[in-house]
């Protein structure tokens, strides 16, 4: 089996893979990263979403091997063990995004790229638009979209804080 | 109201797990030595198996078994079952048809598990399910609902496809209101079959014990104690003290995950037979050809009315679709589900309802959030509303002339309303909604070429599922009691065991609300503790909306039994008399001194026993409650939809939402609007986007989350919300239960809504674009009287 190696939450990770291995399963199976869920079969629900160098992408839909190398973060990487919340996991809790949770990860690494894409300024229409490839089947988007809007400031007023230290 | 008790609007304790990624759900639990299973599943609707040949499987690498459902019936495997009885008109009993868990000489629909490949890895058991080698012999299929009673016979007992001709309801009085009224409204209806789609799939681990005999499922469920039963009892599996059954972290249900399936049977007969842990976990496109699907009614009603509009009966006949084979509860939800909720919030004196259940070669068919409800829902308002505008009268007031404003009331089917203020949500909502600003908006989207409409929802169901003699009275296996066991430790931390499970409904924050309200106790020092069999002693789950009103009663119960125990030890602590103890805001005083214990002295009190003869007060502090509600619990509200459609392209946009909900006591409003909010999504979903959809071969047309739409972001609007209350007064709370309502109420609120645009009645779920352009070229017009 071929060997990959990527790193993963800042850490240097190597495994022996089989060509077909998605991250998705190299991540849950391999790393026992179980943070990151597998909703559907046809890349439509975005429970998987992580990040490959920064931006978002359907670890379902991505071969491991395509990773060699790469910088991977998934939701179990966005925080330090012990340190304080990401804003956007603390937008989720603060604003009732979330009820069952299994598309939540997902959801907050999409949300994080949506920032990236269109700024710490978020109209509703945008983030509803903007979450056209991640499903949530409890909480009718409602407080998702309003925690998504906050987060995003939430991470403005982070960003400026540590600009001024 | 303290900042943590029941009213608060808590933020969840269970949230921290979810969003850093650290939730346990079935699939995420790895058990040392672990195999993989893959099922092979009937491509056909309906067919014989001829021959199975698994010689090219079984030679593959890593292939440790492959089943077959002949070996399952050699070791005596028993069948499912569906737990609630119903009989028939001329009182035979419903027919219900053998259904193994693995396929047994034919299979019955698209999906049916037939082969179980076991491997190393999923990979290898991928590859050895695809060259397993089945041949079938494939027969005629039945599909459609309004026929299948004149299709070709499915299974033996059940002639003509028919599980049961069930009635509710005084016929004759209701031809003879019928004969004087000045006017009737007709309408034909479609309820349309739904994919649950909790995003979480289904997922069964089992792993055997051999040195002690002991059997353990993980699984995706909403009861494991229900699910132990029935594995234990009925599918002789295992006797239920050996086999523990445990629901983790489940990814969303919607009553999808309370029946017992085919796949965790079987993980766990190969777990035992192989010596190995088994874990199984479904694809997306395995979902939707093996979760019980929802709703499915072919109905025609009719509404008589006096010439003031005032409704005098009612006249209802359903086909419903319970599938291929009856699931768990299948029986109960065109039945004592659905009819029962006929009478909607209006003062009805007559109805009579037939409802003829039939097998299919589809899928099976059971309860999928409101189950029976939102399908009476649907055909009370529609008739309402069409009935309105027929005769030319306002929406809301032919709704004010017929509420019901007295309580107790008791309907023609069933149910006895208890408690209620039905024009007091129509009245909060119509302002929340700006009914009066509607025909200013309405002229306003003309201008732009829009089309606008207003549609109402006066919804009700019944809850707090259930009075255990009262379902027993209309055929039900189980009793719906629950149970609860509180708790304390020496250092006065509490634990709450509840036979009731949390799938999103955060019951791990709200019970523990109760609990530091009560007790005077931070948040931070109560644990929730549920979906464990060797934890929970029993329970009956969580669905119907049943959490709040029967599981914290029994909370509150076992509470009364702590508090009266904890007087007795605080008693002796303070070296005065029982009746003298006060207890309030978590101290125990001598009433009229200034002597006084801390609540966590008394619980080390307690259990060090210094204090008092252990033999005349037991030590300890941990109480038991079965808590076996008196009625059901009736949350009703007003939902109004206002929508605008683009005549061009028959595309609706949902511009706005109003919700008014009477949920009776609200224990933290933030978790209850959220319920409210994913309800009405799911309700849109079924009026505007969802439907499977089965060619005439039994193939899942809609088989993928491509080809089946679920609600987007995009697709529905942001909501308001707003509550009424009137206390439910069959439990100590007063809890009417949230989880339910918003897509019972829905539906209807959205159809109202575009028929009111487009000017005709004419119009079927889901109203894609299509649908509407469609109804707007050729739809009849509305003539008004």
């Amino acid at each position: 089996m071929p060997a990959v190696s990527m790193t993963v939450n800042g850490k240097a990770v190597t495994g022996d893979v089989e060509a077909r291995t998605l991250l998705v399963q190299f991540l849950r199976e391999d790393l026992r990263l179980t943070g990151t869920h597998v909703g559907c079969d046809t890349s439509q629900c975005g429970a998987c979403v992580v990040h490959i160098e920064g931006i978002a992408v359907k670890s379902c839909t991505t071969l491991a091997l395509q990773c060699e190398g790469a910088k991977i973060t998934t939701i179990e990487g966005l925080a330090e063990p012990d340190g304080p919340l990401h804003p956007m996991q603390e937008a989720f809790r603060e604003h009732h995004g979330l009820q069952c949770g299994f598309c939540t990860p997902g959801m907050i690494m999409a949300a994080l790229d949506i920032v990236r894409r269109c700024g710490n300024d978020l109209d509703e229409h945008t983030i509803r638009e903007q979450l056209e490839g991640n499903i949530c089947r409890c909480t009718g988007y409602h407080n998702i979209v309003k925690a998504i809007a906050a987060g995003a400031k939430a991470m403005a007023k982070g960003g400026a804080r540590q600009a001024a230290e | 109201m303290s900042a943590t008790g029941i009213g608060a609007a808590v933020r969840r304790k269970e949230d921290l797990r979810f969003i850093t990624g650290k939730g346990q759900y079935t699939d995420d639990v790895i058990r040392p030595g672990e195999t993989r299973a893959v099922f092979v599943r009937s491509p056909h609707a309906h067919a014989k198996i001829k021959r199975i040949d698994a010689s090219a499987a079984k030679s593959l690498p890593g292939v440790v078994a492959v089943l077959t459902g002949a070996e399952l019936a050699n070791d005596k495997i028993g069948n499912l079952i569906c737990g609630w009885m119903i009989h028939s008109k001329d009182g035979t009993p419903m027919k219900m048809a053998p259904h193994p868990a693995l396929a047994s000489g034919k299979v019955s629909h698209e999906g049916d598990a037939v082969v179980l490949v076991i491997a190393e890895t999923l990979a290898q058991a991928r590859d050895a399910a695809e060259k397993v080698n089945v041949d079938y012999e494939a027969l005629p299929a039945v599909i459609d609902t309004a026929k299948a009673k004149s299709g070709p016979q499915i299974h033996e007992v059940a002639p003509n496809n028919t599980i049961y001709e069930w009635s509710l309801g005084d016929a004759k009085a209701v031809d003879a209101a019928f004969a004087t009224a000045k006017h009737v409204t007709k309408l034909d209806i479609v309820n349309n079959r739904l994919v649950p789609n909790a995003i979480e799939p289904r997922s069964a681990l089992a792993e055997y014990d051999a040195g002690t005999d002991q059997l353990t499922l993980w699984n995706t469920t909403q009861n494991p104690h229900v699910s132990r039963l029935v594995i234990a009892a009925f599918v002789g599996m295992a006797p239920e003290h050996k086999l523990r059954v445990i629901a983790p972290d489940v990814g969303g249900a919607f009553g999808s995950k309370i029946f017992i399936y085919p796949e965790e049977v079987v993980c766990l007969w190969a777990a035992r037979k192989l010596r190995r842990p088994v874990k199984w976990t479904a694809d997306r496109s395995e979902s939707f050809i093996s979760d019980a699907h929802g709703r499915d009614h072919v109905t025609h009603a009719e509404l008589a009315l006096d010439a003031n509009g005032k409704i005098l009966a009612m006249r209802v006949k359903t086909i419903a679709n319970l599938g291929a084979y009856m699931s768990t509860f299948s029986s109960s939800v065109p039945t004592y589900l659905y009819a029962t909720l006929l009478s909607g919030q209006y003062d009805i004196p007559h109805i009579y309802c037939e409802v003829d259940a039939v097998y299919t070669n589809t899928v099976p068919v059971d309860a999928y959030r409101g189950a029976g409800r939102p399908e009476a829902t649907f055909v009370v308002e529609r008739l309402v509303e069409v009935a309105a505008r027929q005769m030319n009268i306002d929406p809301a007031d032919i709704r004010k002339r017929n509420f019901i404003k007295s309580f107790p009331h008791q309907t023609p089917v069933i149910m006895a309303y208890d408690a209620g203020d039905y024009n007091a949500s129509l009245k909060k909502a119509l302002e929340l909604a700006d009914v009066k600003g509607f025909n200013k908006r309405k002229r306003e989207a003309a201008r732009h070429g829009k089309l606008r409409g207003l549609g109402y929802s006066t919804y009700i169901e019944a809850c707090g599922i259930a009075p255990s003699q009262a379902v027993g009275a209309l055929g039900c296996g189980v009793g719906l009691w629950e149970s609860a066991e509180v708790r304390v430790n020496p250092t006065g931390t509490v634990e709450v065991l509840t036979g009731t499970h949390a799938h999103g409904q955060g019951h791990e924050t709200t019970f523990a609300q109760l609990v530091s309200e009560r007790l005077g106790i931070p948040l931070e020092n109560v644990s929730i503790v549920h979906g464990d069999t060797d934890k929970v002693q029993f329970g009956m789950g969580t669905y119907g909306s049943r959490s709040g009103a029967v599981g914290m009663s029994a909370v509150v119960k076992a509470l009364d039994k702590i508090e009266s125990k904890a007087k007795k030890v605080a008693a002796h602590m303070l070296e005065a008399a029982e009746g003298d103890i006060v207890f309030k805001d978590g101290k125990f005083t001598v009433a009229g001194t200034d002597k006084s214990a801390a609540w966590s002295d008394v619980a080390l009190n307690a259990y060090i026993a210094h204090k008092f003869a252990g033999q005349e007060l037991e030590p300890g502090l941990k109480e038991t409650s079965f808590y076996d509600p008196t009625n059901f619990t009736f949350p009703a509200g007003c939902h109004i939809c206002e929508v605008e459609v683009d005549r061009d392209t028959g595309k609706t946009e949902i511009v706005n939402w109003t919700a008014v909900d009477d949920f009776g006591t609200v224990v933290n409003p933030m978790i209850v609007e959220g319920q409210v909010h994913g309800g009405i999504a799911q309700g849109i979903g079924q009026a505007l986007l969802e439907g499977a959809v089965y060619d005439k071969d039994g193939q899942l047309v809609t088989g993928s989350l491509m080809d089946y739409c679920m609600p987007h972001a995009h697709d529905v609007p942001s909501f308001k919300v707003g509550l009424t209350e009137t206390k439910a007064p069959s439990n100590p709370l007063g809890i009417k239960g949230c989880g339910e309502a918003g897509a019972i109420a829905s539906p209807a609120a959205v159809i109202n809504a575009i028929t009111d645009a487009i000017g005709t009645e004419e119009l079927a779920m889901p109203a894609t674009a299509q649908a509407v352009w469609s109804a707007l070229r050729h739809g009849q017009p509305r003539q008004a009287a």
